[in-house]
């Protein structure tokens, strides 16, 4: 039998070796820790601290202002030094509350208590996986109690675990299904028994034998999850593709996976559910990597959120030589950064150093060879958009389904002209976002 | 703090697949034509060949440097269209045809219409029907001498203006005109390319060898040139009056411009279709226009206007042929 898969996509220089064979150590934050009050899509939390608080392991210290917002949980005691705007990943300042760390680990009462999650109601796991402040940690951080309350429970068939980790580089995620593989299938189990009608399913790529024998071994008794294979090719782990790909089920730009009776969530994701539900811990950790042709030792760490970017790149034996560029996140969709000095937030997955910028290459005209088409993984033609996206022509950028695209890079990767092809359609969506908010 | 780091929006990486990397690629698919050419033709086929691509290359260049706008001769792609156009020339031609086809080949079509990428013709196909127009005698003989009577008198005048002269060489007939005379050919010789036509389209084999390192290495994609093949021998089969005569059917796919065209040009990346639809749709285009053109036109050739016609369409078949997005088939059909 085949091994699932989508139509497009690329292969990229994976750049895993470097890291995927190093366990996760455990890095304790020396300085300050830096929370932002933005981790997550949606509203902003509030700070329900001032300076001169005294905090807690656990406590929680950003407020959930809206129904898609989540909350902020400190992740070491201490002090707040201070409330103010901060900078985060994103290049924009963010209202943020700084705690000066005590080096105690003093915690909230019931912290780390064991919990029989069969004992619980489902309204009370979502309130749990709620106030723990779970957002989607694979990188978009949409929050995961929100995920989980679909219209009707009933309808969901699906639960899918996106433990395809394609893209390049990232290992943190694989890490995690090698030493946490039980504490995932408990996760998986805890979110199932939510939906009375879903079978559970890990959906992982073919390059990691290692993980996908160890949850086979794990799962071995668990007749509703199954652990599905796919061909390594990125973006397998994009929502859309990896639904396909594991179900068969298709969905565009104006459907949620949920009205194909699916719910996707990122490895770290169930995990920390796991941890919130049966053990009594809230988001306050997250599995990062840090690698890179420009870090002497690239590492996966287990971090506690908050912690400056600077710590990890001492911890990792520092730089070979001064990097050209950091990203946070994938080389593929993840951001670059100016400075090092920003806090590791609920989504940070990676911090790549590169001696050289490969995004420098200088732009040629375009020779129309279509790599592009054949690389989209949404079956478009991004050579059009973006000869429409350069003219501003938004009507016909619409005509040729750029609403569609998912901005996954694959077609400026392939680029033989180095055309910034995703980052102009990038830049047309929002503003027809934009435009259309403001009619 | 100095640590300042490259910003830019994603994708940060970039494969290492360049414009030059992929001409390159063309050109070298192009040797084994161009070597049987010189092997067939003899000494004066290298010179048509280097004569096309300094052309070429040289006229890109000084346009590039009186506009001035950014060198682009780095990247292959008039080295391409020169050794393209020199493939589609008798080796008889005085060595001035060459350097007006060179020059009106990136000059006119290509320069003209804003270099690289925004030519809405094959230059070298439209070069070469330009110079068919123009010097229709010299571009249609097709005698020459073998290399052993040709290094003799390689004499620089002699050949500047009168081409080289037959003696001794290749049949001047080519196999379709022959066919069209109602003769049989013989489809082995065509195959391997032992026969009369121009440098590059002779040997089959030869433009095999290249198409298929194309392939290989992911340039082309089989979709143009297979519906090309495939439409012509059909169209072949239904109008060309000779039933399954199979020697007939080989020796009108055989012959000709059609591999050559079929592979290298009708591929041409800037004058095909980019939807994988149009592609398809643009290989029947061609196969039926080629058959058109040899069975009922005045020449016995018809590939370079089929394909430059063609490349006229392109626009129109792009426009009908965009693919569903992923996701919307099913609202699509089921309206």
């Amino acid at each position: 039998m085949g091994k699932a898969t989508f139509l497009g996509g690329i292969h990229t220089y994976d750049g895993k070796a470097m890291s995927k064979d190093k366990p996760t150590t455990l890095l304790l934050p020396k300085g300050d820790l830096v929370f932002p009050m933005s981790q997550h899509i949606g509203a902003p939390a509030k700070p329900i601290v001032e300076k001169g608080d005294k905090v807690l392991v656990g406590q929680k210290i950003g407020e959930a202002t809206g129904f898609i917002s989540a909350n902020i949980i400190s992740s070491v005691s201490g002090t707040v030094k201070v409330v103010e705007k901060r900078l985060t990943v994103s290049g924009q300042m963010t209202e943020s509350i700084v705690i000066e760390n005590d080096h105690e680990y003093k915690a909230v009462d019931g912290f780390g208590k064991l919990r029989d999650y069969t004992l619980l109601s489902k309204q009370e796991i979502r309130t749990i996986i709620k106030d723990a402040g779970i957002v989607g940690m694979g990188g978009a951080g949409f929050p995961t109690h929100v995920k989980l309350s679909p219209k009707e429970d009933s309808k969901i068939e699906y639960i899918l675990v996106n433990a395809a980790e394609c893209e390049p580089y990232l290992t943190s995620d694989y890490r995690m299904l090698l030493e946490e593989t039980n504490k995932l299938v408990t996760g998986l189990k805890i979110i199932l028994s939510l939906f009375e009608n879903a079978k559970g399913v890990i959906a992982i790529e073919d390059n990691k034998p290692e993980a996908i024998n160890k949850l086979k071994e794990a799962t071995l008794n668990e007749t509703n999850i199954q652990v599905k294979i796919l061909k390594t090719k990125y973006p397998q782990g994009a929502e859309r593709q990896l639904i396909y790909a594991a179900t068969g089920r298709k969905l565009n730009s104006k459907m949620l996976p949920s009205d194909v009776g699916c719910i996707v969530n990122n490895v770290d994701t169930v995990i920390s559910i796991c941890l919130a539900v049966a053990e009594s811990t809230p988001l306050i950790r997250r599995i990062v990597t840090v690698t890179g042709d420009a870090i002497v030792n690239p590492r996966n760490f287990n971090v506690r959120t908050g912690t400056n970017y600077n710590e990890f790149v001492a911890e990792a034996g520092g730089f070979v030589a001064k990097p050209e560029k950091i990203i946070s996140g994938g080389p593929m969709m993840g951001m670059s950064l100016f400075s090092l000095d920003i806090p590791v937030t609920k989504t940070s997955s990676a911090l790549l150093c590169f001696l050289k910028d490969d995004a420098a290459a200088p732009e040629t005209a375009c020779i129309r060879c279509g790599r592009c088409i054949q690389a989209c993984p949404s079956g478009l033609i991004p050579q059009k958009l973006l000869v429409t996206a350069e003219q501003f022509d938004d009507e016909n950028f619409m005509k040729n389904n750029g609403m569609e695209c998912t901005e996954c890079g694959s077609c400026t990767y392939v680029c033989p002209a180095k055309r910034r092809i995703t980052q102009s359609m990038k830049q047309t969506r929002r503003s027809i976002l934009n435009n259309k908010k403001k009619a | 703090m100095s640590d300042l780091f490259h910003v830019s929006a994603a994708p940060h990486t970039r494969s290492p697949i360049t414009t030059k990397y992929i001409m390159q690629d063309v050109a070298i698919a192009l040797i084994p034509a161009s070597l049987f050419g010189i092997y067939n033709f003899g000494i004066k086929a290298l010179l048509v060949i280097l004569t096309t691509i300094i052309a070429c290359v040289v006229t890109e260049y000084l346009y590039e440097k009186l506009m001035k706008i950014p060198i682009s001769t780095g990247d292959y792609s008039a080295v391409v269209t020169g050794i393209l156009l020199a493939l589609n020339l008798p080796a008889s031609v005085p060595l001035w045809i060459p350097v007006i086809g060179g020059v009106f080949a990136i000059l006119v079509v290509k320069m003209l219409y804003g270099g690289l990428g925004q030519n809405f013709m094959n230059p070298a196909l439209a070069a070469r029907c330009f110079l068919l127009i123009c010097f229709t005698k010299r571009m249609t003989n097709f005698d020459v001498e073998k290399i052993s009577s040709v290094i003799a008198k390689l004499d620089f005048k002699t050949i500047m203006q009168n081409g080289a002269v037959a003696i001794d060489g290749v049949s001047g007939a080519t196999p379709l005109a022959s066919l069209r005379a109602g003769e049989t050919v013989n489809i082995f010789k065509m195959f391997v390319g032992n026969i009369g036509g121009t440098i590059g389209e002779t040997s089959a084999l030869a433009i095999l060898l290249g198409g298929g390192y194309l392939v290989l290495r992911k340039v082309i994609r089989l979709r143009i040139p297979f519906t090309y093949i495939i439409t012509f021998a059909a169209f072949i089969l239904i109008f060309g009056g000779k039933g399954l005569d199979t020697n007939y059917l080989l020796g009108q796919v055989f012959g000709g411009g059609l591999m050559l065209g079929a592979f290298f040009m009708a591929t041409d990346y800037v004058t095909s279709p980019i939807t994988p639809k149009g592609q398809i749709a643009f290989g029947i285009c061609l196969g039926l226009l080629t058959g058109i053109f040899r069975l009922f036109g005045a020449s016995a050739e018809g590939v370079s206007y089929a394909i430059i016609f063609c490349n006229l369409l392109v626009p129109l078949i792009e426009k009908i042929t965009i693919p569903t997005p992923f996701g919307k088939e099913r609202a699509r059909s089921g309206k």
